[in-house]
């Protein structure tokens, strides 16, 4: 098994904990609370991804062939779930970000945030962390070009 | 809730001076509304469904949904075309339908009824054939900074094509139109003025009248967008002499993908049409085609007959319910739901109403500080509530208000104070999670 499925396994059994979705959703807006907020600089367009219900922004570094994501968003809900993603992406290999198949979202209750029609900025953002290791592991950046 | 019901309808039955009951008459009179509205009695996320985003779309009456149901599976042939009776009984609902619209509207005649696929479309046909017949480069088109998206980005293109000009007549901070700036916006390049006449966003209504005198005393048509309006209001497009007026079928309970344009003649016989083929032809040559009479010429190709037909019931739902008793306890409970929410909203700490103004629909958007908007729409929803959060298609809204997105309370006749005091109570829940 790979890191990031072990993660991801960690993931589901520490959210298999709460009964009912109060205190799911107070969890996931701690951990929204807790991610320290991008800079200035790492909120720049050219990190935003737009969605019509909120913003989400994604800053990638790399460093001895491992991906490491800092991301930030005005929704707490949002940045919460952004904060699950990175646990289980950061310091990973590109290949490995690749073959993610992140269905622990599922697992744990959250697939209506993955659903297009949320529009809240999370599809785009895993599609833009997955851009980025696809170019990674052909040797680009993966940034947007715009 | 039945038993609660049977003892308010025996209260009031009893009660003759209906002052002395109000609160069991409105309940009753919602209540049998809301017996039309099979969609409403079902759960969300385990809760009882509480659905207020009714200014994206209402839910459907059961002689809508009977109608649609009757017309698929027994009377289903092409409009206008054939010589059988199915067809024959095909046309007669459709054009029912168009008869149902013209008395709902007063619209002189069937001519200046157009079956569209809905406001949207409503307005680009507007926008596409009059910019056409007769706006010239350096022209100017004026809308209202309230407008949604479907009455900005027509312009725009339409504008785009001929070299013209988009012009806004501003808001106030209430979000009231600023009628002090009408003057100024009005000059010899002005050609059209598309006004919106209940924001989606802040759900005042607003002072069409004045705005329609001004318009024509430059002789200056006006196109009114009223998606929201005509859900709300009486409207009687020969009384507010407005020249074109469009709105949906789906958000005054009829089908989805249905629409109306109302136009004055003049302007409909001197405008070309819109979309060519079938139905909207009176001879058809390779070297020269002539047009169907109005209000044909706009309907081309296969209209959706079953929805547009479906306007007859959700009309005649709609005139129900704004008659006699159960008209005044409707108007009753939506005002006891409007002062109700105001008030509410106010009472949060660090929270802003848009559009707080007395001329009010029962349309709340607002934000709390500390909170984004999609994160209580989102909690709202795990706790039964359907409300719209974002930019609700007004971009330039937001941007007016200092934000990009904002959560709506929309109500409608079928909705109660309960409903109300239940979304608040949640909203509170929410606020203190997300803080």
């Amino acid at each position: 098994m790979n890191e990031i499925q072990e993660r991801e396994n960690r993931i589901v059994e520490e959210f298999s904990l709460f009964t009912d979705w109060l205190d799911k959703y107070e969890y996931i807006i701690d951990l929204g609370k807790s991610v320290p907020p991008l800079d200035e600089k790492g909120k720049s367009d050219e990190n935003l991804i737009k969605g019509c219900q909120s913003r989400v922004w994604l800053e990638c570094g790399e460093k001895d062939g491992r991906l490491y994501f800092k991301a930030d968003s005005d929704a707490i809900i949002t940045k919460g779930i952004i904060s699950l993603l990175i646990r289980v992406f950061d310091g990973q290999e590109p290949q490995d970000i690749l073959n993610a198949d992140l269905t622990f979202l599922e697992k744990i209750g959250l697939k209506e945030n993955l659903s297009p029609t949320r529009a809240n900025g999370l599809v785009s953002m895993i599609k833009q962390i997955k851009m980025y290791a696809l170019a990674h592991a052909a040797g680009g950046t993966g940034k947007k070009e715009n | 809730m039945k038993l609660f019901t049977t003892f308010a309808a025996n209260l009031c039955f009893l009660c003759v001076n209906r002052k002395h009951c109000s609160y069991f008459c409105i309940m009753n009179a919602i209540e049998n509304i809301r017996k039309l509205f099979p969609a409403l009695e079902q759960e969300m996320n385990g809760k009882k469904l509480v659905y207020l985003d009714n200014a994206a779309t209402s839910q459907k009456p059961l002689p809508v949904i009977g109608l649609i149901e009757r017309m698929n599976s027994g009377i289903n042939a092409n409009v206008h075309r054939a010589m059988y009776r199915l067809s024959d009984e095909t046309t007669a609902l459709y054009e029912g339908a168009r008869e149902e619209v013209r008395k709902f509207i007063n619209a002189p005649e069937r001519e200046n009824v157009i079956f569209t696929s809905g406001t949207t479309a409503s307005i680009n046909l507007v926008a596409t054939c009059f910019c056409e017949r007769y706006v010239n480069e350096g022209d100017v088109i004026v809308i209202t900074a309230d407008s949604h998206h479907s009455n900005i980005v027509p312009w725009q293109l339409a504008c785009g094509r001929k070299g013209a000009h988009v012009r806004i007549l501003p808001l106030k901070d209430n979000g009231e139109w600023d009628m002090d700036q009408l003057q100024d916006m009005i000059d010899r390049r002005v050609r059209l003025v598309a006004a919106t006449q209940i924001s989606n966003v802040l759900g005042l209504i607003n002072p069409l009248d004045e705005l329609i005198l001004t318009a024509h005393r430059h002789d200056i048509p006006v196109l009114v967008d009223g998606a929201q309006g005509v859900v709300h209001m009486p409207v009687d497009v020969q009384e507010m002499d407005c020249d074109f007026y469009a709105f949906s079928g789906h958000k005054i309970y009829g089908a989805t993908g249905t629409g109306i344009l109302y136009g004055k003649k003049k302007w409909l016989e001197e405008m070309p049409p819109y979309m060519g083929g079938g139905d909207m032809v009176g001879t058809v040559t390779f070297e020269r085609t002539t047009y169907a009479p109005l209000p044909l010429k706009y309907e081309a190709g296969t209209p959706d007959f079953i929805g547009a037909s479906s306007f007859k019931p959700a009309l005649e739902f709609v005139g129900n319910i704004r008659e006699g008793e159960t008209g005044k306890e409707v108007a009753r409970s939506e005002k006891e739901i409007t002062e109700y929410m105001r008030r509410a909203l106010r009472e949060i700490d660090g929270c802003i109403l848009y559009g707080d103004a007395e001329n009010k629909i029962p349309l709340f958007s607002f934000n709390v500080e500390g909170c984004h908007a999609g994160d209580i729409a989102q909690l709202l929803d795990k706790m039964g509530i359907a409300v719209r959060s974002g930019m609700m298609c007004a971009e330039p809204v937001m941007t007016r208000f200092g934000t990009t997105s904002m959560v709506r309370a929309s109500f409608a006749p079928y909705n109660t104070l309960q409903e109300a005091q239940y979304l608040i109570d949640c909203l509170k829940k929410a606020v203190k999670m997300l803080r």
